[in-house]
């Protein structure tokens, strides 16, 4: 249609979104404030489990500037905190209270409500909080016998179960069998905003507002609305700019819903900021597994056989996805491999943590360092390279789309499309992996302790069922893109303007788009999974199809031509059968379109659309990720030498933003590797609420990161054929450093746990230097 | 704590007076007294660098002052960079570059990049990487603001 497009589908222009960034101008949630507002902060358990005796506000009341503070017994009338895809009664009493009832679960919980008219007033006041508290024994450990959650209610509330085929007989035919104990510690995305929440009440027209939302609007105010019983029209979400999603922003939290009933009753809108140190014990934390797996093959290498027994840590209570991550991991773990016979338990257990959810790639990070984990160490078992043991077990191309009997986020497992042999090969030319293995046993050779590390994974993505989007080119030519998809700086704007440049005809930058506004459309998808590209792109596309039709449909009755002759060129309809021909601008033709033009017709009013998109299933994006480390034996860190992730996302829209993901999701990806972990002692209390404790990567840790990005696959479920790239950089990094790490050091089957500290890397060493000298030999 | 002071702060070359608490920070005062939002708090210890301004040229966390000790100093922030409505090399390349994915940690990164660059332009890029390891992003892996820095430096440096 519009080859010459230089901004649309396949460009690599910057974003839309850049310019109030760069210069100080952008709105995040702390930049939000309206006149006589409150601020709200909270008193928060300083135990990770005991039963409340008594809570002394009177202190705290009595502080000049103090307005209000609230306990449990204010909000009683305020139900659980929901789950998001609705009621599921089993689960249903572990869910959270806005505020303490009865008994603390962690060390964070919220347990009153200070509101004042200064932040640094509020903070004196909920210092001067007491909370009397009978101490109770802490669960810390998601291996110890589960305990009891509140009378009645064990910790250990559901146990996740997927599998298929005869797995007695897999193992029991198997010409080998590996069994590993595989832990993931302790991590969460960590955005450098920490949240936000400004509640306001327009009692004028009974609207209740909530400012400071992210990711998942519209089903946030499903759910608040469920919560607060008001109706959805009353109830209005306003997404801001968000400083960093990951999957643990834009949650529903006790905060949110404290500053809404607050705003309504007092009748002054209300903010809440978090500050760090909460941040690092409010803010879900994520990942922490631990698998007990075995796998059997037959002679050649091929997988017979996985049988998994996981242990998921959610921590005090389970917050609004529920068990999602649990029974992801279920669904997802087999990867990029055929594999017969499958069976896994996931034993869902509460512990006295900050509760845990979603963190990019959730599932899937785990899952692939578990797998690959299982693969390297085959591979040695059998005595073939690491590379063959993947390449005999990988599907092929040709059996695409490959069905399994297998669930993901309550979706059927249908692999949409994929050569995952074809990036294999094209990854290792690209990394020069055999020159590399010279190189590394040539360097080996000399003392040096460097390695190579492997990994492959399938990421899923572009979950429906449904995305909707409504375009409006106005008198001016502007054209504007009203969508229900969020943004949490991944460069929406920017891709959701370059598709719909493409289908119209015109630049992107005409293009504004809307999102995270509940009062501007019904419904929305939000920005979740790598969803929003797939989901709203595709709407969009549909929507500006409909705006284009429109658009030379009347051209073609002004100019007197034929609509095969027409084209829309840079927001122009231009006829394509003469050179130099007649012409009218998208500005005109909207002109013509206003309810009162008399060349309007019949049309609806407005050069105006609104398309919708329905998915029968996700899409599966896959990749694989080459790493070079060298490993300094005298601390035991670990540097990333050279680094490459070879993904397969279908088509990608703005290449340049797809690397951006890729890179940025590695760099996460590594801190989960080598140094992330939220740390407790044995008495629940976090050792990792700043920054000094929990590592963050630094530009020093980071290497440069190749990136190979291929469109061999397109999504057979989607009209643009794209599959979603927020989460592959993360996916496997874990799995790589793992691989590469223990290639470094020559021990099979030695790294067991993330991240890989300098401790416990050092220890390893030290003792197996102390195991060659005739020392004794320590279990990990 | 309710003792408050008169103070002013001369932020890009324009005064603020407010009358404050000896307490607030920097930050806070340039933020909610002064109104200048581009100055974000990541962290509030000191870490993160997000809300890195320049005081008489050096960069500094402004989490980690007290208002009162910038009285008489010359404070540089984020919206201070743009000449009118031409954006400083720093902005620009980082929009080039794709320097900045959800932006919150960029106006750290441009002030102690602009601190850097202005007192020593010819930085090799080793030290300028060891530099910009002040500041934490979470978004882009950093590569591609150190390229957006190295850029911007040799634009700078071709233009004296």
């Amino acid at each position: 249609m519009t080859a010459e497009n230089k901004t649309g589908i396949g460009a690599s222009v910057t974003r839309l979104e850049d310019l109030p960034l760069v210069t100080g101008k952008g709105r995040f949630a702390a930049d939000v404030s309206f006149p006589h507002q409150l601020h709200m902060r909270l008193a928060r358990s300083s135990h990770a489990h005991g039963r409340i005796r008594a809570i002394d506000v009177s202190q705290a009341a009595a502080l000049s500037g103090v307005f209000a503070v609230w306990t449990a017994a204010d909000v009683a009338d305020v139900p659980l905190i929901d789950f998001r895809e609705g009621p599921i009664e089993k689960l249903a009493p572990y869910r959270q209270p806005v505020l303490a009832r009865e008994r603390v679960r962690y060390v964070g919980e919220p347990i009153a409500a200070v509101f004042a008219d200064d932040p640094y007033v509020a903070e004196d006041a909920a210092d001067l909080v007491f909370v009397d508290i009978e101490e109770l024994p802490v669960l810390m450990d998601a291996a110890d016998p589960p305990g009891e959650f509140a009378p009645g209610f064990s910790t250990e509330p559901t146990i996740c179960k997927q599998g298929y085929g005869d797995i007695e007989g897999a193992f029991r035919n198997a010409h080998a069998v590996v069994a590993m104990d595989l832990s993931v510690g302790r991590h969460s995305g960590v955005p450098l905003e920490t949240r936000g929440a400004i509640g306001r009440y327009d009692a004028a027209r009974d609207v209740l507002e909530l400012h400071g939302a992210a990711k998942v609007p519209h089903k946030n105010r499903e759910t608040l609305a469920r919560m607060l019983g008001r109706s959805t029209a009353g109830l209005h979400l306003f997404e801001g700019h968000v400083g960093g999603g990951f999957g643990v922003r834009g949650e529903i939290y006790p905060e949110d819903i404290l500053v809404l009933v607050a705003a309504m009753r007092f009748g002054r809108p209300v903010k809440w900021l978090e500050d760090r140190r909460e941040h690092m014990m409010a803010t879900n934390h994520s990942r922490q597994q631990r698998h007990r797996i075995r796998a059997a093959v037959d002679a050649d290498g091929r997988l017979l056989g996985i049988d998994d027994d996981f242990l998921h840590d959610q921590g005090g209570y389970i917050r609004t996805h529920a068990t999602r991550i649990a029974d992801t991991t279920c669904g997802v773990l087999p990867g990029p491999y055929r594999l017969p016979n499958y069976r896994i338990n996931g034993h869902f257990l509460l512990t006295n943590k900050t509760p845990a959810a979603t963190y990019r790639s959730p599932g899937r990070y785990e899952t692939n360092f578990v797998r690959e984990r299982m693969m390297d160490v085959l591979a040695h078992r059998l005595g073939i390279s690491r590379v063959e043991i993947r390449r005999r077990n990988l599907i092929a191309a040709e059996d695409m789309p490959y069905e399994r009997p297998l669930v993901a986020l309550g979706d059927d497992v249908v692999l949409d499309s994929g050569d995952y042999a074809g990036l294999l090969d094209k990854a290792l030319v690209r990394f020069g992996w055999e020159a590399l293995e010279r190189s590394v046993a040539e360097r080996r050779a000399s003392g040096e302790r460097v390695g190579l590390g492997i990994a492959m994974f399938v990421e899923k993505s572009g979950l429906g069922p449904t995305d909707g989007a409504r375009i409006n080119v106005d008198t001016t030519g502007c054209v504007e893109v009203v969508t229900g998809g969020a943004s949490v700086g991944q460069g929406f704007e920017t891709v959701m303007a370059q598709v719909c440049a493409e289908m119209l005809g015109v630049d992107y930058r005409c293009v504004r788009v809307v999102h995270g506004r509940t009062d501007r459309i019904e419904y929305g998808i939000g920005a979740h999974a790598s969803r929003a590209t797939v989901m709203t792109a595709n709407a969009v596309a549909v929507a500006a199809a409909k705006v284009r039709t429109k658009a030379l449909d009347l051209a073609a009755q002004l100019l007197q031509t034929d609509l095969r002759h027409l084209d829309v060129v840079d927001g122009e309809v231009v006829r394509t059968d003469v050179v130099n021909g007649p012409s009218i601008s998208l500005a005109s033709l909207a002109h013509h379109l206003r309810p009162a033009s008399p060349t309007r017709g019949t049309r609806d009013p407005g050069l105006a659309a609104e398309g919708w998109f329905d998915t029968a299933h996700q899409t599966y994006p896959y990749g694989v990720q080459l790493a070079a480390v060298a490993i300094d034996p005298g601390t035991g860190a670990v540097a990333v030498e050279k680094m490459l992730i070879a993904y397969d996302c279908g088509r990608a829209i703005n290449p340049m933003l797809v690397r951006g993901q890729l890179v940025g999701g590695f760099a996460q990806g590594l801190g989960g590797a080598l140094f992330e972990e939220f740390q407790y002692d044995e008495r629940g209390q976090p050792l990792s609420v700043t920054f000094a404790d929990y590592l963050l990567p630094t530009a020093r840790e980071i290497p440069t990161v190749d990136v190979l990005l291929t469109e061999d696959a397109r999504s057979r479920w989607n009209p643009l054929g794209i599959k979603g790239a927020g989460e592959g950089g993360i996916a496997a990094v874990g799995a790589v450093i793992a691989s590469a790490v223990e290639d470094a050091i020559g021990m099979s089957g030695i790294i067991t746990q993330l991240p890989i500290t300098p401790q416990r890397l050092k220890r390893i060493l030290d003792d197996r230097a102390q195991a060659a000298t005739g020392g004794e030999h320590r279990v990990y | 704590m309710t003792d408050k002071c008169d103070i002013v702060l001369d932020i890009n070359g324009q005064q603020y007076r407010v009358t404050i608490e000896p307490r607030r920070t920097l930050a806070d005062v340039i933020r909610d007294d002064c109104g200048q939002t581009g100055t974000h708090l990541g962290c509030e210890h000191g870490v993160c660098g997000a809300c890195t301004v320049l005081l008489d040229g050096d960069p500094v966390r402004s989490c980690l002052m007290f208002a009162v000790q910038a009285q008489g100093r010359k404070i540089r922030t984020v919206e201070g960079l743009t000449r009118g409505t031409d954006l400083h090399p720093l902005q620009r390349a980082f929009i080039a570059h794709h320097g900045l994915q959800c932006g919150f940690c960029t106006p750290g990164f441009l002030m102690l990049a602009a601190g850097m660059l202005e007192r020593n332009p010819d930085i090799s890029d080793d030290a300028l990487v060891d530099v910009l390891s002040s500041n934490l992003c979470r978004c882009t892996g950093y590569e591609n603001i150190i390229k957006a820095v190295r850029a911007a430096a040799a634009e700078m440096r071709s233009a004296r």
